[in-house]
């Protein structure tokens, strides 16, 4: 018999799934952190999940990626010596929306060409990964719809929707499937969950609708012609240049590294940490020079890294849709908005072109 | 607390490309007061391969890690050669070592200057201040290989004569067949005979046919400005003039995305780009 890909896990038998995930291995989930505000954090039940949850304040690749992270340590005592180091930890991650998903496809690209990244790829090859669908918008934030990602797109072992009594789940890998059979708590599924589910992403197509006035293949032309836009200047008036945006971003991975001696002085560690193209810092070069001094030309060059140079290099927009950066930022510099007025402006340079 | 049946764990030793070898400085000489030239032979005893234009990572424990251009020709059977300025807590330390005492080499990186599919051409190095360091690497490839190429100029400018780096150099290099250095400096001390003035004051000095002729250009933003602008005047293509970029590299294998000119890395896309790239990188130059 042809094994099926499709398994169904009734809702009241979640808690024991997780429980049982839990004890073979290291699971964290979207858990509820007060103020409407989520976190991933290590989970040992289903009932600490917080499954309706917007997206949480930094994405999941916090584990694929860590905010600190040591490449080397060194020790002068016998001779200068230094030991490449890689940490990691196998885990499940439950709950993964869309928008991270492709957030964390984005970040594979990103660390798979070559040379390859050893630290991120032993990293990622311990963490299994489970999707779960949004069945409505998070808030007004998201632009998922825009940039594809309101729906499946793989990058996942398993995928989890919710269908109201219980869950259907899409087994994507080996990996996934080991864990339905280990657990022995799914069913197949049946005829009228697979209806259910198409019911539901038909329902979607109507209530997911692009956020923003121009449709995805024509967002590259759109930056193309906007590089000397006033949008930016403006932008670079509001930006209080903290990072919020891209610490919060699931596919910002820029980073420092740095060297940090222990107290003896003799013995200490190289590490990598999250760094900002938004610090002024970011694009300095020895003797002071600064290659993106204005804050405008520093959101031009968020902004070109999400949707324009990504397309030259990997045909893919580095916009996940989530909305982290415009929930996140304190001068309410807000993604949707700042690509309608690009949108718009264009329309009118276009409109004048056009009229002379 | 979770009880997990498995725990952090560390892996050592790894293949990893953040891995600097040691390299111990054989040579150390002044080339002026700020700037001093290395040369490495890694403890391993394994010999690095590099072209004209690359760079290395150059790191002390415990200190950090910079990009640094290599400025000695693997083609002519040189050790490897980096010059350093003191710009930094990672520059001043390397200064404070003496031969004998090690640095930490990861690398190659980086594309490299074109020269080889230029035989038969004219060629033209424009330098500013330590712009030559960079530069040194292609021009004694292009040297080592005089019969194979037209004319050759080399117009150097610096501050003033003491900024002036690899100064016997640039005597030994002017005695090469149908090679002209010329020298010029921003502002002169006593005994100066030559030139005053900015770099391009010497292109009234020289005549090159621009079809035939290749530029290498490096020197500080606004020396290649106006340099590329003059060449473009004397009808030179934005293709056959190639400079090499200064940015902040951090990793140097095109991750970390500190130097990113428009979209492309100055690492592993750069640091060499012709006039007629960096035209179409945006205004972000």
């Amino acid at each position: 018999m042809k094994k099926t890909h499709i398994a169904t896990l009734k809702k009241e038998r979640f808690d024991d799934f997780i429980s049982a995930l839990a004890r073979l291995q290291k699971v964290v989930a979207p858990v509820a952190r007060g103020n409407g505000q989520f976190a991933f954090e290590p989970v040992v039940s289903g009932n600490e999940i917080a499954l309706d949850y917007i997206p949480t304040i930094l994405p999941p690749k916090k584990y694929f990626l860590p905010q600190h992270e040591t490449l080397a340590t060194f020790d002068t005592t016998k001779g200068q010596q230094m030991e490449p180091v890689v940490a990691y930890e196998k885990m499940v991650i439950f709950g993964v929306h869309t928008c991270d998903l492709a957030g964390i496809q984005s970040l594979n690209m990103i660390f798979s060409e070559r040379p390859k990244d050893v630290n991120y790829l032993i990293r990622k090859s311990a963490i299994t990964i489970i999707g779960y669908e949004c069945n409505d918008y998070c808030d007004e934030y998201a632009s998922c719809r825009l940039v594809h990602n309101h729906t499946p797109n793989g990058g996942y072992d398993l995928f989890f929707t919710n269908l109201g009594d219980k869950f259907i789940i899409h087994i994507n890998t080996q990996a996934g499937d080991d864990i339905i059979e280990s657990a022995g708590l799914f069913e197949p599924a049946q005829a009228a969950d697979l209806k259910a589910l198409e019911q539901l992403r038909s329902d979607k197509r109507k209530l997911f609708a692009n956020e923003v006035p121009v449709v995805h293949e024509n967002i590259p032309e759109v930056f193309a012609k906007s590089f000397n836009s006033k949008v930016w200047e403006d932008l670079g008036k509001k930006c209080l240049a903290c990072g919020n945006c891209t610490n919060v971003c699931p596919t910002c991975y820029c980073f420092d590294v740095i060297d940090e001696p222990n107290l003896d002085l003799k013995t200490g560690k190289r590490y990598r940490r999250w760094d900002s193209c938004q610090s002024e810092t970011f694009a300095q070069v020895a003797g002071g020079e600064s290659f993106r001094e204005e804050r405008g030309a520093r959101q031009r060059h968020r902004f070109y890294r999400k949707f324009k140079y990504p397309m030259n290099k990997f045909s893919r927009l580095f916009c996940t849709g989530c909305g982290r950066c415009s929930r996140t930022c304190m001068a309410k510099i807000n993604l949707k908005e700042t690509l309608t007025q690009l949108v718009k402006e264009q329309a009118m340079t276009d409109l004048k072109a056009g009229n002379q | 607390m979770p009880k997990f049946s498995t725990k952090v764990k560390t892996k050592k030793g790894a293949e990893n490309e953040y891995l600097p070898r040691a390299a111990e400085i054989t040579k150390i000489r002044d080339l002026n007061p700020e700037v001093k030239h290395y040369t490495l032979k890694f403890k391993d005893g394994k010999a690095l391969e590099y072209k004209p234009g690359q760079f290395v990572q150059v790191s002390l424990f415990g200190v950090g890690e910079a990009p640094i251009s290599i400025t000695s020709t693997f083609e002519r059977g040189d050790d490897l050669e980096i010059a350093v300025r003191k710009a930094g807590s990672l520059t001043n330390a390397i200064h404070e070592l003496k031969e004998g005492e090690e640095l930490f080499i990861r690398g190659p990186y980086g594309n490299s200057f074109p020269w080889q599919e230029y035989k038969g051409k004219d060629i033209l190095f424009v330098a500013g201040g330590i712009g030559l360091l960079p530069l040194r690497s292609v021009m004694n490839a292009i040297f080592h290989h005089r019969k194979d190429y037209g004319k050759i100029w080399v117009l150097y400018g610096s501050k003033c004569p003491t900024d002036c780096v690899y100064s016997d150099e640039l005597v030994s290099w002017s005695k090469i067949e149908d090679v002209s250095v010329l020298q010029t400096v921003d502002s002169p001390a006593s005994g100066w005979k030559g030139n005053v003035g900015v770099v391009t004051t010497l292109f009234s000095k020289i005549e090159f046919d621009p079809d035939k002729t290749i530029a290498y250009l490096c020197g500080p933003p606004i020396m290649i400005k106006f340099t590329n602008l003059t060449l473009e005047e004397k009808k030179m293509r934005p293709d056959d003039i190639i400079t090499t970029m200064e940015m902040h590299m951090k990793c140097g294998i095109g991750k970390c995305g500190h130097c990113l000119i428009g979209h492309k890395y100055c690492c592993t896309d750069g640091p060499v780009f012709t006039y007629a790239q960096l035209k179409t990188l945006g205004a972000e130059e």
